[in-house]
């Protein structure tokens, strides 16, 4: 069991890493990642929607939708909405700063892939409350490590003498697949 | 023809604050296959431009489904734009695009069962792509139904072209093979890198350089003529 649980919280974190082995929540890691407060700011308020859509698409998945699969898209999608209003306004309410930080980030995790994308894979993966818990957690210190990583490469990228055709996207995505291979060495973990 | 160029460049611009400014249908169509292209030039859609794209089969079926969605729900903002009230336009949007998702997800499954296999989760996913709501809040909820749909025929070709030549040449060099067919023999061994999640990235980053570097070609071939 408890095995188990870990097994799912480190695949996640590192092997099958969201952002760079699944593709999933790349538009904030290219987005938001030029400055290292910015990007672990933005994960952890991603790990904290994560868990709770987590939870909910559990409770949606056992209690509503087992009559009608074929509603789940549509249903995820309007509770990931309300959900991330909700923690909006929760935070506007009790935290004013951090709410002025994460400023336009906030509403915008609404329509970052990584949330939706962790309802499904748990729904095809057929994940208990617990697992899906752990799943969740995984995903988002992932996606926290993956911004903070990039975030600090770029901000010493801003420093050095790069030529002006890779000044744009080229030599971050280059940059992305070296981090990307670098947590390819993960995968040997799986067979320990 | 060159008033044309300037009209475009001018309407590229300010889209967002207002409704863009008219121009001929041919031109919508246009602007996102080439000046706008949606992951080349706005880099929107990155997710499933790197996810889906190990294979050209994936990469075709991916957009053919995104087409889909994009088209239908492009209509259908735009139809409803006088009725559906400003404060709740993007929930609205929403829906109507997870609608069409859940069709095209739903006939995938009964018509190409191996396909939506292997695509699995990241066809829902196509609710969450930029491209889609972002074309649904900046155009289509703005003009009338013609203009949305020539816009996101575009968009959805301009997406497909960037995802098939990208998807093509990774299958062709990660794996040998063009859609399923060996292209270079037994003897070839392939770079299996380029199928795998840091092949994404390089495949990404090697076409924006080879972008960048083109762009500034053309800049200093401008200059020298302006000199």
């Amino acid at each position: 069991m408890i095995s188990n649980l870990a097994w799912i919280f480190f695949s996640t974190l590192l092997i099958n890493n969201f952002t760079l082995a699944m593709f999933l929540g790349l538009c904030p890691f290219f987005g938001v990642t030029s400055k290292v407060d910015t990007g672990w700011r933005l994960g952890v308020a991603n790990t904290f929607v994560l868990v709770i859509v987590s939870v909910s698409a559990w409770a949606l998945n056992t209690y509503v939708l087992t009559n009608a699969p074929y509603l789940r898209t549509i249903a995820f999608i309007v509770v990931i909405a309300s959900m991330v209003q909700i923690v909006e306004m929760i935070i506007k309410k009790s935290l004013p700063t951090l709410f002025r930080e994460l400023g336009i980030y906030l509403p915008l995790i609404t329509t970052n892939c990584a949330i939706l994308g962790l309802a499904l894979f748990q729904t095809t993966r057929k994940y208990s409350l617990l697992e899906g818990i752990f799943f969740a957690f995984g995903a988002g210190l992932g996606l926290t490590l993956a911004l903070s990583l990039m975030a600090s490469i770029r901000e010493r990228m801003d420093l050095a003498d790069v030529p002006v055709v890779a000044k744009r996207m080229g030599l971050v995505m280059v940059i992305a697949s070296c981090l990307s291979m670098a947590f390819m060495g993960f995968a040997g973990m799986g067979s320990g | 023809m060159t008033t044309d160029i300037a009209t475009a460049a001018e309407a590229a611009e300010p889209i967002v604050p207002g409704a863009p400014p008219p121009q001929p249908l041919r031109l919508d169509f246009w602007r996102g296959i080439a000046d706008d292209n949606p992951v080349m030039i706005q880099m929107l859609g990155l997710c499933p431009a790197m996810a889906v794209s190990n294979s050209l089969e994936n990469g075709i079926g991916m957009s053919a489904a995104v087409i889909f969605v994009l088209f239908c729900s492009s209509l259908l903002v735009s139809s409803l734009r006088k009725i559906i009230p400003g404060e709740v336009r993007l929930a609205s949007y929403i829906l109507i695009i997870a609608t069409f998702v859940t069709i095209s997800d739903l006939v995938m499954q009964a018509y190409f069962p191996l396909l939506s296999r292997t695509l699995g989760p990241f066809v829902p996913l196509i609710v969450v792509n930029c491209i889609i709501l972002g074309r649904a809040e900046a155009f289509a909820g703005k003009v009338k139904p013609m203009r949305a749909a020539a816009d996101a025929l575009g968009m959805g070709l301009g997406f497909t072209l960037a995802l098939c030549t990208i998807s093509a040449f990774r299958e062709i060099v990660g794996n040998g093979t063009l859609l399923g067919f060996h292209l270079f023999g037994p003897h070839y061994e392939p770079w299996v890198f380029m199928i795998m999640p840091p092949g994404g990235f390089l495949t990404m980053g090697l076409m924006f350089l080879v972008m960048g570097w083109w762009g500034e070609r053309k800049k200093a071939k401008l200059t020298e003529v302006a000199a």
